[in-house]
């Protein structure tokens, strides 16, 4: 982890030896939110009312629910990294922020399992 | 923080004064992790709801359309323009544009504006169709 030269620079990632991967991480579940936030909205301005029907009939078809999906692994990705900046900055004790960090993880790991388990059960129609 | 709890703080904690691009950091964390503690159950909500048929589908509804449901996804919906909005500025910051002290603060400035703009006509479409 050379503090030397540039690439020793870059193969150590600063000082705190990571981050790197975290702020690429946001970056790319950003896009996918991004995309896919704007396929639900027009989406959502389409349809004629938020009936059950409509709504159920739509979300069940291939690629709404395959967004969907895709959307719930994105949203709850991209908010863990940006609730784990929130922890870092508020948090400073070092046992509360390992406590803290570990509960978020479970809460978003516990989310998107549950998120994708209604949208499996939805498409296939159980 | 590695333990130890000395640490020097930023100095000047009382020196300092408002500019735009400090109220649109501010928003956008506001806004993302309001996204990310209420937005993301309301999500899940409404996914278990239409799991359960159409009678636990007819309850979401009664809250959403309820006065502290349209309260909530109001909310969420001015929440989400603006981390998009707040977003998209970091993506030009991260290819190092933008940096210029006029040009930051006009997108400052803009970047809620443009928010509150898209978030009014997205009910606008909603509730007058």
């Amino acid at each position: 982890m050379g503090n030397g030269t540039s690439i020793g620079k870059v193969r150590g990632l600063g000082s705190a030896h990571s981050g790197s991967h975290h702020w690429l991480m946001q970056r790319f579940t950003a896009i996918g939110i991004l995309l896919l936030g704007l396929f639900f909205l027009a989406a959502f301005l389409q349809m004629p009312n938020f009936d059950y029907k409509t709504v159920h009939d739509w979300i069940v078809k291939p690629l709404p629910a395959t967004a969907a999906a895709l959307f719930v692994i994105c949203a709850f990705w991209h908010a863990r990294l940006g609730l784990q900046v929130l922890v870092e900055d508020y948090v400073h004790e070092h046992a509360n922020k390992f406590a803290v960090v570990a509960l978020l993880n479970l809460a978003a790991v516990g989310g998107a399992a549950f998120g994708l388990f209604a949208i499996i059960r939805l498409a296939l129609g159980a | 923080m590695a333990g130890a709890t000395n640490r020097p703080l930023s100095p000047h904690l009382q020196v300092w004064k408002w500019g735009p691009a400090m109220l649109v950091s501010i928003l956008h964390r506001v806004s993302g992790d309001g996204m990310a503690l209420v937005g993301l159950p309301v999500l899940l909500y409404w996914l278990a709801s239409l799991v359960g048929g159409a009678e636990s589908y007819a309850a979401f509804s009664a809250h959403a359309t309820a006065w502290y449901g349209r309260v909530v996804l109001i909310g969420l919906s001015w929440a989400f323009f603006n981390h998009m909005c707040s977003g998209l500025r970091h993506f030009v910051l991260d290819i190092g544009a933008g940096y210029e002290l006029t040009r930051n603060a006009f997108w400052s400035v803009l970047t809620p504006l443009i928010a509150l703009a898209l978030t009014v006509l997205f009910w606008a479409a909603i509730l007058l169709r």
